[in-house]
């Protein structure tokens, strides 16, 4: 192992993936550290998944090395004990009972197959580990898929859109099984394209969009860039208001249906020029912008298919 | 972080990994074979192809045999006499009709084989879980082309000992001691893992159930058909064939092909064929995006 390299870290440098013309990720650089869960977040077809394939050598990056504690997947002959990774639910072969399935896998890694009724019983698919796969829920093959990620009790884990399918009781679950992993010193990397699942999940955050890196930084951080407070108000003569807003240094935009945006002046400095000058307000309330909110900002302009856009 | 919670703490004395973290035992080709086998064993579908396929086979060969049970007396003294004389029981043991099911049911499942479990998504989670692709690969080369010959043995092995049965009645029956007996066996039984690997190798290139079996039934059957034995450059071609292979082992007759070949030219084809196939599988895997 290469000195200076963190155990266990999952290292991504100028990594590029073309498919024939399409570039599906770009330079991309970023680490991700142990002991810490870090969200993965971008809008569909954002180079996700074909980061994660990367990390597990499933693809090869046309430029640039992607490595796992110092080196890269590929170079193991067995990965269980290293990376543990779900994918997609639908990665199992839906002839086979979910014991069945694990225990292939365990099989060649060597792996005792005790362990495959442990994690079976640690996601609760104990009881239905005997059914074949391909008549399970979406969420029972998300549990069999992190079933399988646990099989090797890797230092490593990967997930693609682990919360796909579940109920809340699953995601809840699903919650608590990552921040325990990260408590034991381990290295989660989970991807979604939605903020609100990792807002209460990760600690770090790792975003890209059109395949380029948006941010990598700490939860806080990233709240921190998208913060801006604004404060809406509703006054009848809006008309009458928004000149001595203007004027006390605010920006205002003008809502549908009478209501002023205001950023740059506190809520209580606009009631107090309200007073000032008699104007009646119904309505002051004050707005801290969230990280969805921040999440979409920043990747605004890196969305390949928005919805409703002119074609 | 060494000992983790989870731990089933892996039996293994020495490790293998440079890894400061894993803890792991050295990694075996064996325990491949051993997740192949299982993985092969643990589909219920394994079971009924390989039920149905020995009962097609053996019907279509003991079917012939039932014919000429049944009909033997119109053939008169004349006909009976030349079918005892040329061994013509022989023939019954292993038809040609017999050898297309086996080809087409073997090619099959050596394709369903591979793309049940290594294409599209499936694939991900076996090599995600053994990055060593060219091994995973071999090993299931090895262990498809066991549960073949055990098949093919099976299949030959069950037809030759019926047909001989039914035609004793005959007095028209033939042990396996009979001169060219024992090669007709070894050449159906065998007929089986060539036309799997065949199967195998179509389903890593190709990738899809459908296009896996038409391939198979494109190149095991339709191609071999389409050459004929009459000019010598579609001669060579077709001999190089399994099928063809499969004809000139069986063929007992005294009749002369215009370009005549070897049983030993046709075991050769039948060794290349297995070979050439394995490593296209083998191959096919070891670079491409999955």
């Amino acid at each position: 192992m290469p000195r200076g390299t963190v155990v266990d870290m999952i290292e991504v440098k100028e990594v590029t993936k073309r498919y024939g013309a399409t570039t599906a990720v770009d330079r991309l650089t970023f680490t991700v550290r142990p002991g810490r869960v870090t969200g993965f977040l971008g809008p569909n077809g954002s180079g996700k998944s074909t980061t994660l394939r990367m990390v597990l050598g499933l693809h090869t990056p046309t430029a640039g090395s992607v490595t796992v504690d110092g080196r890269p997947f590929t170079d193991r002959p067995r990965g269980l004990r290293h990376v543990g990774a779900l994918l997609d639910a639908g990665d199992v072969h839906g002839g086979r009972t979910a014991r069945a399935h694990l225990a292939v896998l365990a099989r060649s890694n060597r792996i005792p197959l005790a362990r495959v009724d442990e994690v079976l019983e640690e996601v609760g698919l104990a009881g239905a580990a005997r059914r074949r796969v391909g008549g399970y829920s979406l969420g029972m093959r998300q549990r069999l898929g992190i079933a399988g990620a646990l099989l090797g009790d890797p230092p490593v884990l990967l997930f693609d859109e682990p919360l796909n399918g579940l109920d809340p009781e699953g995601v809840k679950w699903v919650r608590g099984l990552f921040r325990r992993l990260a408590e034991e010193g381990r290295t989660v990397f989970v991807s979604s394209h939605l903020m609100s699942e990792m807002e209460h999940t990760a600690d770090d955050l790792v975003v890209i969009g059109r395949g380029t890196l948006v941010a990598a930084e700490s939860l806080a951080e990233f709240a921190a860039r998208g913060g801006r407070t604004s404060v809406t108000v509703g006054a009848p003569d809006a008309s009458a208001l928004t000149p001595l807003l203007l004027s006390a240094g605010a920006e205002v935009t003008s809502e549908p249906g009478g209501r002023l945006t205001v950023t740059g002046l506190p809520a209580g400095r606009i009631g107090e020029i309200a007073l000032a000058h008699g104007l009646p307000l119904d309505q002051l309330t004050t707005r801290t912008a969230s990280l969805e909110e921040a999440f979409m900002e920043l990747t605004a302009d890196r969305v390949d298919y928005p919805a409703g856009a002119v074609r | 972080m060494t000992s983790l919670p989870l731990s089933p703490a892996p039996s293994a004395p020495s490790a293998s990994s440079a890894s400061a973290s894993v803890v792991e035992p050295p990694a075996r080709f064996r325990d491949l074979v051993a997740s192949e086998w299982l993985r092969l064993r643990s589909l219920r579908s394994t079971g009924w192809a390989l039920l149905l396929s020995t009962l097609f086979v053996v019907a279509f060969n003991v079917g012939t045999a039932w014919d000429h049970y049944r009909y033997w007396d119109q053939y008169g003294a004349e006909g009976q006499a030349d079918f005892l004389e040329s061994a013509m029981g022989l023939s019954d043991a292993f038809t040609a009709n017999a050898s297309m099911v086996l080809v087409l049911c073997a090619g099959a499942m050596g394709a369903m084989a591979v793309v049940g479990d290594h294409a599209g998504g499936p694939a991900r989670t076996v090599f995600a879980a053994v990055p060593a692709r060219s091994s995973l690969m071999a090993a299931k080369v090895l262990v498809v082309a066991t549960v073949q010959t055990a098949f093919g043995a099976v299949a030959a092995g069950t037809s030759f000992w019926l047909t001989q049965a039914v035609l004793a009645e005959r007095g028209a029956g033939l042990s396996l001691s009979h001169p060219g007996a024992l090669r007709i066996v070894l050449a159906s039984a065998l007929l089986a893992p060539v036309c799997a690997l065949t199967g195998m190798a179509l389903g890593a290139l190709l990738r899809r159930a459908a296009t896996s079996v038409l391939g198979c039934v494109a190149v095991l059957l339709v191609l071999p058909m389409m050459l004929g034995e009459r000019r010598h450059l579609t001669a060579v071609l077709a001999h190089g064939t399994p099928v063809h292979a499969w004809r000139r082992l069986a063929w007992q007759g005294p009749f002369e092909p215009p370009f005549p070949w070897t049983p030993g030219g046709a075991w050769t084809v039948y060794a290349l064929w297995a070979v050439g196939a394995a490593v296209v599988t083998v191959a096919a895997v070891r670079r491409r995006d999955q």
